[in-house]
């Protein structure tokens, strides 16, 4: 039950993981790219789920409905300023990947390296 | 409320919205006057924060008049006074010298664009030194390290473009593990404040939580810092980037992010954490002095001139972690002064490689011989520098490295074998400073164009000279008169080690 009580996190440890290892694994700068996005991915997976309060709903105040049980809303809004930043972050790796291309002519790490140490 | 007390605001704001309006200047030269008016003024207000500290002043600054746990709150102590004024000073020090070097790098109709991004920057690097919010500083940092992208891949070289893509994964993993770091903290306190934090950690029973954060800020902070073995990135950044950049960011880039690390470390863990001291210094300890020993060896044999000087900034960073690593008042005041003496010499050395550039055919120092015939008082500049690097007495690295030896001398027989290593660095480092000398100096004349024997007057544009030994003299001004500095190092290191007592 232990196990299953923190799903979530495995599930984000191993979304983690597996981010990491495209990162550092991978040769094709788009590739490594998408591992950067899964990996922040992750992280707003553990954000979103240390802000969910057993049974709280979404936490907006009404007039009539008093005593509710909310989810923290702190974590959702730091992690809308985290999503942003991490879609910045893709569009600016992905405009350096388009100069790359067009100066290099390839998107391989290996060959950028070649064709620096060749020229 | 009177001015003052709307500083630490100001210094966010003034370069955080001159930035858009900057985009609009078309006029030739229009962007760089409103640049470089903007961080004067920046500069102008680290100054008067730096003043207000050193008379005992702290600077708290609640956001839109909301009470400080609540609210985003600024905080600015003796420590992020420094820091602001490395930030502000490198920055409108390299803008006023470098605008011949920049128009010569970037093309005009790009520059509006190129000096938005650079107040970005400004302002993401000061905002992470004003802020007294961890998550704030999380987006600075964000802020600082996506602009920091865009002037340094601004340059001609293409080499600039795989080095900042390799820049822009390791300085998101780093701000990635910082941003897991400061959630576990959350997950554990609900708050976001740092001081605020550092109070209820002490309520926390289950610890366990704030260790991994503590391993997970570390080294993504340590990332950031570019702390050997996680400085790769460094560089070919630094290398590659327009002259004026690496002048800016050498001086301050990772400084910024090592006072994140020792805020965080000092503040928050040090005082919460059992036995904290002894991991921290475990941990950085050996990396330091690993760090200075191997980066000043690869400079040895480094021949690029600035990813020779790049990989002593890696080496630098290692005698300020060394300082700190030793968590005393001294130790930490030794790295501390160490920030602002590195940002002072390598400040110097890049902008007088800025001015070697405009002259020279190329970086590489068979292509720089003879270069101190044709610039010898451009060249006279980098030496001074130069010998502010290695710590020649009289100079401002001379002091620090005399504090962190001081320091490292109450450790016993650890201690001895950390001022060895310090002084293998230093003896490293006149090594490969000679080297450069040595080619500028003796080194064959790179082949002369047929245009007649010697060509008149090859010096660095006016401006730049005067820039540049100014910077040279500040060296030597702080190597005499090393008060202030001190003072402030001083501070700083006692407010870090307050919360240890």
């Amino acid at each position: 039950m232990e196990l299953l009580g923190y799903f979530n996190y495995w599930v984000f440890a191993i979304v983690f993981a597996i981010g990491l290892y495209a990162v550092i694994a991978k040769l094709n700068l788009i590739k490594k790219l998408l591992g950067l996005a899964i990996f922040q991915s992750a992280v707003f997976l553990m954000y979103i789920t240390m802000d969910k309060v057993e049974g709280g709903t979404a936490p907006i105040i009404q007039k009539g409905i008093e005593g509710q049980l909310y989810s923290n809303p702190l974590p959702q809004v730091l992690i809308l300023t985290a999503i942003v930043v991490g879609v910045s972050m893709t569009a600016m790796g992905l405009a350096i990947v388009v100069r790359i291309k067009e100066a290099y002519g390839t998107i391989e790490e290996d060959e950028i390296l070649d064709s620096d140490h060749t020229a | 409320m009177s001015l003052s007390a709307q500083l630490p605001a100001l210094q966010i704001v003034v370069p955080l919205l001159t930035a858009p309006l900057v985009v609009l200047l078309k006029p030739r030269g229009t962007a760089w006057a409103a640049t470089t008016a903007a961080s004067a003024m920046a500069f102008a207000i680290a100054l008067a924060i730096a003043a207000g500290v050193l008379s005992g002043e702290t600077y708290n600054y609640a956001m839109g008049s909301w009470p400080a746990p609540y609210g985003i709150a600024l905080g600015i102590d003796a420590f992020g006074s420094l820091i602001l004024l490395l930030v502000t000073g490198a920055s409108t020090l390299a803008l006023l010298g470098c605008r011949r070097s920049l128009d010569a790098d970037i093309e005009q109709q790009r520059q509006p664009l190129f000096y938005a991004a650079w107040l970005l920057a400004l302002a993401g690097l000061s905002g992470i030194a004003a802020s007294a919010d961890a998550f704030n500083i999380f987006v600075f940092m964000e802020i600082s390290s996506l602009a920091g992208y865009i002037i340094v891949a601004g340059g001609p070289d293409r080499r600039a473009l795989p080095a900042v893509f390799k820049y822009l994964i390791m300085g998101t993993i780093g701000a990635t593990f910082y941003l897991i770091g400061v959630g576990l903290i959350y997950m554990m306190t609900g708050t976001l404040n740092l001081a605020d934090m550092e109070a209820r950690l002490g309520d926390v029973t289950n610890l366990d939580p704030v260790l991994v954060a503590a391993g997970f800020i570390t080294i993504g902070l340590a990332l950031k810092a570019a702390i050997f073995p996680l400085h790769v990135w460094l560089p070919n950044a630094y290398t590659y980037a327009p002259h004026a950049v690496t002048a800016f960011l050498a001086a301050c880039g990772t400084k910024v992010a090592l006072y994140v690390l020792l805020r965080f470390d000092f503040f928050v863990f040090q005082g919460n954490l059992a036995e904290h001291d002894i991991q921290f210094s475990l941990f950085l300890l050996p990396l330091a002095l690993l760090g200075i020993l191997i980066a000043s060896s690869v400079a040895l044999f480094e021949t690029n001139l600035k990813r020779l000087l790049a990989f002593s900034s890696v080496a630098q960073v290692g005698y300020i972690m060394l300082g700190a690593s030793l968590v005393t008042v001294t130790g930490l005041t030794a790295g501390i002064l160490h920030m602002f003496n590195h940002a002072l010499a390598k400040g110097g050395l890049f902008l007088a490689v800025a001015g070697l550039a405009l002259a020279a055919r190329g970086l590489e120092l068979r292509q720089l011989g003879g270069i101190a015939r044709q610039m010898p008082w451009t060249f006279g500049a980098f030496v001074i520098a130069a010998l502010s690097l290695i710590g020649i007495p009289g100079t401002a690295g001379f002091v620090s490295k005399w504090y962190l030896i001081q320091a490292t001398l109450d450790h016993g027989a650890l201690g001895i074998v950390a001022v060895l290593v310090i002084i293998a660095g230093s003896l490293l480092a006149v090594a490969y400073v000679w080297r450069i000398v040595e080619a500028a100096s003796f080194g064959e004349a790179a082949a002369q164009p047929d245009t007649g024997a010697i060509s008149p007057s090859r010096e660095a544009p006016t401006v730049l000279l005067a820039i540049t030994w100014l910077v040279a003299l500040l060296n030597v001004y702080f190597g005499v008169r090393p008060e202030a500095p001190v003072e402030l190092s001083r501070m700083a290191a006692e407010i870090l080690l307050a919360h240890l007592l």
